[in-house]
């Protein structure tokens, strides 16, 4: 039995009178993969957004590990995302290296340069950057910018990953290269893997439980098995079968 | 003799004065930099830090000082001078710390006309940081000490630029320095031009004396060095802008 790594209780999030999110109540376990899908501009960016605390929310709670991040001190917000980690649609890459890029979370934390190298050498034998790291970084293709960033975000072993929707831009070879991480990490770290998508695909090929999220509302979570095969909600047949619901 | 004649034969001239190292120039060239290399320093100094506390800082007034910057960058020189005259003359409040025609306040007057310039392009340059790098930095855990590392350190090329173009502005001036300096050199002649070695004598306002004096080839030897202090500046801010 897994425990639970991050509940949400009746979240919400306006952005003046647009409701973005509405009542949300999810709870994510340890070590698994959690995919949230829906289609472009439900609220999933903004519910990632909040899980990493750079948002706050309207209303409702947020739990990690069972403490309460709502209206936590910075202090403790810090602790909590540092056991945390997101990656964006779009990488952004700081202008230096490749090797300062991926070292930037360890540095901030104060990890000493032996540990650091050792550390980011092997993060980018993970993602299939070696060799390199003294490039810089902007000259990176798309592909490889989202490789690197990935790498960055799984350098300094954190507790949760949050991938919003990481490879909606890329081409099916990295796309293949990223499901392939996503899966080595889950297994040889343990780490918790929540990722927002709206390729279904995807999600059937690497998620154990899944959540549809429609117009700011999560309308069903369930394994990933009930969800293709046995849908509790009409809608979330109708957007597994890719009927226009939106 | 045609102008272009007098022209040509002032170069060469120029070259001359320039090449045998003539202590009335090379005391000119000092000053000029002296001056405008300590207020840029000075600025410099002022500048940034008060960019940063405008970008990261919420604080009463904030927009009223961004509008205060904006408009100093545009500060008529001569206004500046008349304004630090007046303050550092004998009869002026701050007259008793005997500061004109003096290089310390060429220093001030150059100080005052470049701090905006400085902090108005370091503004420009930390705000061009997008927003994407300060998720990012939060997202990787960093604090608000790193998120300001972390601009600051995006935003490097933009900062070197605002200082090279505070200098260059600074070796340019001529009215606020002409006014608080006096335009003064040490009397006797030196290898046979000018009046002695400089004191308050900078590079643009002894261009002035020279050429009312009709000494052309003095002038076009000052004219070159400026332009060639200000080139080598343009030429290392391209450089950053490219790095970039």
């Amino acid at each position: 039995m897994h425990s639970e790594l991050i509940r949400v209780q009746d979240l919400g999030k306006s952005f003046g009178k647009r409701v973005v999110l509405k009542k949300i109540n999810i709870s994510i376990n340890e070590g698994e993969i959690f995919a949230l899908m829906g289609p472009s501009g439900v609220g999933k960016t903004t519910l990632f957004r909040i899980l990493n605390l750079l948002e706050k929310p309207s209303e409702g709670r947020l739990f990690f590990r069972g403490s309460e991040l709502t209206g936590g001190t910075i202090c403790e917000n810090i602790n909590a995302r540092r056991s945390m980690s997101m990656l964006f649609q779009t990488p952004c890459l700081l202008n230096t290296t490749v090797f300062n890029n991926v070292a930037f979370g360890l540095m901030i934390r104060k990890v000493d340069k032996n540990t650091i190298r050792e550390k980011v050498m092997n993060a980018l034998i993970i993602v299939g950057l070696e060799g390199n790291e003294e490039q810089k970084a902007r000259t990176l293709s798309g592909g490889e910018a989202q490789r690197m960033a990935f790498a960055r975000a799984i350098v300094y072993d954190p507790d949760i990953l949050l991938l919003d929707e990481p490879t909606s831009s890329l081409d099916p070879a990295n796309v293949a290269m990223i499901e392939e991480i996503i899966k080595r990490i889950r297994h040889e770290r343990g780490t918790t893997i929540v990722i927002a998508t709206h390729n279904i695909y995807q999600v059937k090929r690497i998620a154990d439980r899944g959540g549809i999220l429609l117009n700011g509302e999560l309308i069903e979570v369930n394994s990933i098995e009930r969800i293709f095969e046995a849908p509790e909600d009409a809608r979330t047949k109708a957007f597994i079968n890719g009927e226009m619901i939106y | 003799m045609s102008s272009i004649d007098f022209l040509f034969q002032g170069i060469i001239k120029a070259f001359e004065l320039i090449f045998s190292l003539n202590p009335y120039i090379i005391s000119i060239t000092g000053v000029s930099i002296r001056v405008s290399g300590t207020a840029t320093i000075l600025a410099t100094l002022t500048a940034i830090p008060l960019a940063c506390g405008i970008t990261f800082l919420n604080f009463k007034g904030k927009q009223a000082l961004i509008t205060l910057i904006n408009t100093g960058m545009g500060l008529p020189s001569v206004f500046v001078g008349l304004f630090i005259f007046l303050m550092i003359v004998p009869a002026g409040p701050f007259g008793f710390l005997k500061m004109y025609y003096t290089q310390e306040a060429m220093i001030l007057a150059q100080y005052i006309l470049i701090t905006p310039v400085i902090c108005g392009i370091s503004l420009a340059a930390i705000k061009a940081v997008p927003q994407p790098v300060i998720d990012t930095v939060y997202t990787l855990g960093g604090s608000r000490k790193d998120i300001v590392i972390t601009m600051l350190r995006e935003a490097r090329f933009g900062l070197f630029t605002s200082v090279l173009a505070g200098l260059g502005r600074a070796l340019a001036e001529v009215g606020a320095i002409l006014i608080v300096g006096g335009n003064i050199a040490y009397t006797g002649s030196v290898g046979g031009i000018g009046e002695g070695l400089s004191y308050t004598r900078s590079l643009t306002t002894a261009i002035t004396l020279e050429t009312s004096k009709g000494e052309v080839s003095t002038s076009i030897a000052l004219g070159i060095i400026l332009i060639s202090l200000v080139l080598s500046i343009n030429i290392l801010a391209n450089f950053f802008q490219r790095m970039e």
